[in-house]
């Protein structure tokens, strides 16, 4: 019988079922569950046990990596509402932020082609402003209003966000190599 | 069976015998094993007092092997079949090895990993491994003054699965119960951290004989958490040691050197590389089997000039560590120094520099992964108190994927994800009546398969068949917390269901180990039934034991018939103690764990419990 892992993250990891989180808390019960099901601590057991206990600590680090970041823990918490963000993506995204996109990744790839860090790493720093404020309203989205469509519209803008920051990472990283 | 050896701070667990562990650091030039003593971390010597084991061994036509100073003596005599800095081919295809104009060996390209011939038959790097495993093993053995319950073995950060599985295999192989394949900054981060407290952000600098590996770790209370890991599985002290050969060859004006003194020079380009830690400049002599002779100076100047590509080499992966733990060089609190080529000057000077701190360099470099790997094994073997255990949290070093359309890698499990980890990813049909679908197993961070490395190519068949895009294809990637994947397929829908799974084709089939084992124990035969018997008696004992201390804090989890069946169970294991058959004793451990595999869930159920109830159960002391 595999374990039991019916009861959702928040629920496991004792948290409240919030978009807004005490991470502090959240690495404090994450050690806590860790330090009781950790392989490490049944490698001297027979194989159920071995197995009972690579299971629970494989279901507890997806937990984690749900709850601690914040486009994660916003998808789930809207799964757990019943709103699916892919399946709600036929809803059109507003023009001018495709545009903006647009030019962002235009701005990216000529920093590239020019190996110019320094703009790579400005262009970072503005994308991570505009993915705090957008953060800051899909909290309110969620904990507030509990406007979860408004919620998913926002974290779709946040996914495009995070590409592209993954696009300056992958900029970077190909021009220090 | 005891699912956890509960006990409140400051409570003794039940008293149990202390289990020989041991933890080996298998390196490319030297290796070690050393084991807690008295609670304290120490390296066991061999009988002449030495604790390096140089990672070298010898093939004599007779078929013997020696290892480690015998063959390091005679390897300028028989290059070909002294085999050196065996780790270099573990889980590699000949394709792979780099600097093979220089090496003596008559190589054989095997299906998955390269293999050598040698005066005593051909030989794949996980039996050669497995004779320096072997050496290690007798030696902690004798020292110890019993059989082993097991090793931690530690691998690189850097090394894919197929170099894991190789090493675990080396392992088994030596007659090692592998308690876990533990990362080497990892290993030196416990050692480090532990005998110095220390709290806050480390990175470890490991640089090797052959491997390079760069780990950010958060140490707090009790937990060693690793953020992110990079390296060069193929760049280490080695590498060093070529580029003075080359400037031997360049500077000393002689002719195309034989394979006996191409190891001659590379030998002496070593002695030189080690003597510039302590001097400015070092003679060069050697006279080489024509007669001529080699007469040069290395200044330290030049030795930093000619390596300094190198250098730079291991400061790239540094900084995408970095990046990917999301930190910058301020957030680092100190920079552990490990591994033998961390002692160059140049090295030192480039890692302050880069971190803009002094790197530690308090440990001794050569040492330090053994005796953190000593630690962990002691904490693995259940010798600990469960309120004296750290918890170690480490990562995959690479990313792991499938082959899809086009040759492309669609990754599956991303670099640097804390394990054990679990993802799932469906794929479906796209033919009407396809019954079979064949998957092709890839580890690395390119977008084309060709630049990632192929780890397993396997095929589900039975799928019953239906329209294209009905059939639903779960494919299950499970990486363990030794780093290791296991991955398997499933047809979820129409109640049919079929699944597989696959071990990496790099690593040997379980089959070929026990036909290894069988071959090297022909004449033991009886010894191994012995052995057997032996084994399933203390590890029935054991369980035996650890259900008793179960049952003795938490026999209220049971009913009176559970716990009546359990105790009828125990009764019939103990009998059974006495026979000759170690299968039967083998049959009565099966029916007691599997009885109370529910007692154990309940266990672990009420532990997560209390371990969110604010229960602080882990204490962090030597």
């Amino acid at each position: 019988m595999a374990p039991d892992f019916t009861q959702d993250f928040f629920t496991l990891l004792a948290q409240p079922r919030n978009y807004r989180l005490d991470i502090a808390q959240l690495d404090t019960a994450y050690h806590e569950l860790q330090s009781q099901v950790h392989p490490d601590h049944y490698a001297h057991l027979p194989d159920a046990e071995r197995r009972l206990s690579m299971q629970w600590s494989t279901q507890v680090n997806e937990a984690y990596r749900t709850l601690k970041h914040p486009l994660h823990r916003a998808r789930y918490l809207l799964q757990l509402a019943g709103v699916d963000v892919e399946q709600e993506s036929n809803t059109a995204m507003p023009a001018a932020f495709l545009m903006e996109q647009m030019e962002w990744r235009e701005a990216v790839a000529e920093a590239r082609a020019a190996s110019d860090h320094h703009e790579l790493e400005k262009l970072m720093q503005r994308l991570q402003q505009q993915a705090a404020s957008i953060r800051a309203e899909i909290e309110h989205e969620i904990d507030e209003t509990q406007n979860y469509l408004a919620a998913a519209e926002a974290l779709r803008r946040l996914m495009f966000i995070e590409k592209l920051e993954q696009e300056i990472d992958e900029a970077l990283e190909a021009i220090e190599s | 069976m005891v699912l956890l050896q509960l006990s409140e701070p400051g409570m003794s667990s039940a008293p149990h015998q202390h289990r020989l562990a041991v933890g080996i650091d298998l390196g490319t030039t030297n290796s070690l094993v050393a084991t807690v003593r008295n609670s304290m971390a120490v390296v066991l010597n061999d009988e002449q007092g030495r604790s390096l084991l140089p990672s070298i061994v010898h093939y004599k036509s007779d078929g013997s092997v020696d290892v480690g100073y015998p063959a390091h003596t005679i390897q300028a005599v028989d290059p070909r079949n002294t085999i050196v800095s065996v780790k270099r081919f573990m889980g590699r295809g000949l394709k792979d090895v780099a600097h093979l104009e220089s090496m003596p060996y008559d190589f054989m390209d095997a299906e998955g990993m390269v293999k050598v011939r040698t005066a005593a038959g051909v030989k794949s790097p996980v039996e050669i491994s497995a004779e320096i495993l072997k050496v290690l093993r007798l030696r902690a053995e004798a020292s110890m003054g019993g059989e082993l319950v097991g090793a931690v073995i530690t691998v690189p950060a850097y090394f894919d699965d197929a170099q894991r599985q190789a090493t675990k295999d080396a392992a088994t192989l030596a007659g090692l119960n592998v308690l876990r394949l533990l990362n080497e900054p990892t290993a030196a981060a416990i050692a480090y951290g532990i005998d110095n407290a220390s709290e806050g952000i480390y990175a470890v600098y490991d640089l090797g004989g052959g491997t390079f590996d760069i780990s950010i770790l958060k140490l707090s209370r009790g937990v060693f958490e690793v953020l992110s890991t990079n390296g060069d599985a193929s760049l280490g002290g080695d590498d060093f040691d070529q580029r003075v050969y080359c400037w031997i060859l360049d500077n000393a004006k002689v002719g195309f050197p034989s394979i006996e003194d191409t190891r001659r020079l590379l030998l002496k380009a070593r002695e030189a590389k080690e003597m510039l830690t302590a001097h400015d400049s070092v003679p060069v002599h050697a006279v080489l089997g024509t007669g001529e002779q080699v007469n040069l100076t290395l200044g330290i100047h030049d030795f930093a000039a000619i390596t300094e590509t190198l250098v730079a080499k291991t400061l790239r992966p540094t900084r995408k560590a970095l990046r990917d733990a999301g930190l910058t060089i301020n957030d680092i609190r100190g920079v552990v120094m490990v591994g033998g080529a961390t002692r160059m000057p140049q090295i030192q000077r480039a890692v302050g520099e880069f971190f803009k701190q002094e790197p530690l360099t308090n440990l001794d470099p050569d040492k330090v992964v053994a005796l953190g790997a000593a630690m962990q094994a002691n904490v693995l073997a259940g010798n600990r108190a469960s309120s004296e255990e750290w918890l170690l949290l480490d990562v995959i070093p690479l990313s792991l994927g499938l082959e899809t359309m086009g040759g492309l890698t669609e990754k599956i499990i991303t670099r640097n994800s804390t394990i054990p980890i679990a993802k799932g990813q469906d794929f479906t049909t796209y033919k009407d009546g396809q019954t079979a679908m064949s998957f092709h197993v890839v580890q690395g961070e390119r977008e084309l398969v060709s630049d990632c490395r192929s780890l397993a190519r396997f095929e589900l068949r039975g799928i019953p068949p239906m329209v294209a895009g009905a059939a639903r294809i779960r494919v299950t990637f499970q990486v363990d917390a030794d780093g290791l994947l296991a991955v398997s397929a499933r047809e979820m829908t129409s109640g049919v269901e079929a699944s597989i799974t696959v071990k990496p084709s790099y690593g040997l089939s379980d089959d070929e180990i026990a036909g290894m084992l069988s071959d090297s124990m022909q004449q033991a035969t009886n010894d191994m039934q012995a052995r057997n018997l032996r084994e399933q008696r203390v590890e029935a004992q054991r369980l035996v034991e650890s259900v008793d201390a179960a049952l003795e804090v938490d026999a209220m989890l049971l009913t009176a018939d559970e716990r009546s069946a359990i105790d009828d169970e125990i009764l019939a294991l103990r009998r059974l103690l006495d026979c000759q058959d170690h299968r039967a004793i083998k049959a009565g451990m099966e029916k007691l764990n599997a009885l109370t595999q529910d007692f154990a869930e309940r266990r672990m159920d009420r532990s997560i419990k209390r371990a969110l109830t604010g229960h602080k159960i882990i204490e962090f002391k030597v």
